[in-house]
């Protein structure tokens, strides 16, 4: 695929968690970025991404300064989101515990999923979909994927299409429509196909 | 696919997960809820915060194991939990419970006065004090994940985080305005590993997630930190050791968030109760500060 331009503007929670990450990686790919705090910095955005960090911090801070409700909104409106772990935990109907989320999408997230720091890990996934996003060196090249005190996806609805598992079938990446969810962090990676890939979703969306 | 557990970018990532948070300590379950409810984005178990230590006295150690399970139970943000500097078998044991990052911490009475861990060794992350560049690159050449400015712990004062951060930061500006000869000097006279003080004139930055510790008592304090380059604060005896801690936790998570917002940082700190009391630093004996520990 050759490289194309995104003339778009991508806003970043940033709440608490890993912002900075996405907004440099997004920023290498030459697209305009937005910290978003407060309502009104969602103003005027292409899309948005969710980080990771911790799901509690974000979700308490999010609703004491406004934002679930119109984060809700944006989802609700078929705008392009993608959340990474603890963004994902955020998006889902059902986490399995009291705490404020966004609801969302159309998954069951399990937290903490594979235990707790010592139990992280990194893995190769095969992730199809990314070939859409590939360039020729890059197709069917497998996806490092870094999973941190990582949620899994335990069920989908039937408008969820699935789009990484790991070798015993457990759901780490999946879509709905225009939101994007993963357990795992591109962000912490040099490999730039999944914020690609969010936005030609992103690029759909206009 | 093979799966690799323990790795430096693992270890690094969750504190990366951990930027623009608070983590608070904790010495009971029910602390821990509050603090996870306030927005926390981790705790650290104790068994006596920084100011009850200092008060207190004597030998300061690793905290009961049974005691720092409880905690675990608690909450579902990361627990840390603090061992002696050079204490290799605490930290063992903490490993062993699952703690999620272990403090190798000044404010514990060391165990050693010439090494601190070899923390690679370790699946878990570590985070280290530092007070200057050359040893926060001493404590990450030894596989420490996370830094933290030591501050002086359990004062309520804020000026030695202030010293140590600005003094991070001075460091890693001047590395960057060096020509590439001077790096090898620079590296010597500051007692650190060649390679870090390249990649840190490199990066502008420290190679790790760097947030402030020790004195941190009010939403304005955090703000200060945050506004200095810190990328998150640990709050210790400032928050349970005030008037409303739940009011006053809340405030310092939102204020961390909110750093560069004044308007915000008004409204927040209004009505929060009597924070901790607070000491000067040259009231307290020299043997006595917990900054200088760690070499």
């Amino acid at each position: 695929m050759p490289r194309r331009s995104y003339k778009f503007k991508i806003g970043v929670l940033a709440l608490q968690g890993a912002f900075r990450e996405h907004i440099e990686m997004l920023q290498s790919l030459g697209v305009e970025t937005v910290e978003v705090r407060l309502p009104h910095h969602l103003d005027g955005l292409d899309g948005i991404i969710i980080p990771g960090g911790e799901s509690t911090s974000i979700g308490r801070i999010g609703e004491r300064y406004g934002l679930l409700e119109p984060l809700r909104e944006w989802a609700l409106q078929g705008k392009a989101m993608w959340g990474t772990c603890a963004g994902m935990i955020l998006m889902a109907k059902d986490v399995g515990m009291d705490q404020p989320i966004l609801g969302v999408m159309d998954i069951t997230v399990l937290r903490n999923a594979f235990g707790r720091q010592k139990d992280s890990f990194e893995v190769d996934l095969k992730i199809p979909a990314l070939d859409a996003v590939s360039t020729r060196r890059e197709k069917g090249k497998p996806f490092h994927a870094i999973f941190i005190r990582a949620p899994v996806i335990s069920s989908v609805g039937p408008g969820v299409e699935i789009l990484a598992t790991l070798d015993d079938g457990t759901i780490v990446a999946a879509q709905q429509g225009n939101m994007l969810a993963t357990a795992f962090h591109p962000e912490l990676t040099n490999d730039t196909r999944f914020h690609r890939y969010f936005l030609e979703v992103v690029r759909r969306t206009r | 696919m093979e799966k690799v557990t323990g790795t430096d970018t693992l270890k690094r990532g969750l504190a990366q997960m951990l930027k623009g948070g608070v983590i608070m300590d904790v010495v009971t379950p029910e602390q821990a809820k509050i603090a996870e409810d306030a927005g926390a984005c981790a705790v650290m178990a104790l068994e006596r915060v920084p100011a009850d230590i200092r008060a207190q006295g004597g030998v300061a150690r690793m905290a009961d194991p049974e005691h720092i399970l409880k905690i675990m139970d608690a909450v579902t943000i990361p627990v840390m939990a603090k061992c002696r500097i050079g204490h290799f078998v605490e930290a063992q044991i903490l490993e062993a419970l699952g703690v999620d990052f272990i403090d190798e911490s000044e404010v514990l009475t060391p165990a050693d006065e010439e090494h601190h861990i070899d923390k690679r060794k370790f699946k878990v992350p570590f985070v280290c004090g530092c007070r200057n560049l050359g040893e926060a690159l001493r404590r990450i050449a030894e596989g420490a994940a996370m830094i933290r400015t030591k501050g002086e712990a359990g004062t309520g004062n804020v000026v030695e985080a202030v010293r140590h951060m600005r003094a991070v930061w001075d460091e890693i500006r001047r590395l960057q305005n060096m020509p590439e000869e001077e790096l090898m000097a620079a590296a010597k006279q500051m007692g650190a590993p060649y390679e870090l003080v390249k990649e840190v004139a490199r990066l502008g930055r420290l190679p790790v997630v760097n947030f402030a510790a020790g004195g941190i008592a009010t939403p304005a304090d955090a703000a200060l930190m945050m506004q200095l380059g810190a990328d998150g604060v640990f709050v210790g005896s400032g928050i349970f050791k005030s008037e409303n801690p739940p009011k006053r936790a809340r405030a310092i998570v939102e204020a961390v968030t909110h750093y560069n917002d004044p308007d915000i940082l008004a409204r927040i700190s209004r009505n929060l109760g009597e924070p901790m009391p607070g000491i000067i630093i040259s009231a307290i004996p020299a043997e006595q500060r917990m900054a200088q520990r760690g070499w």
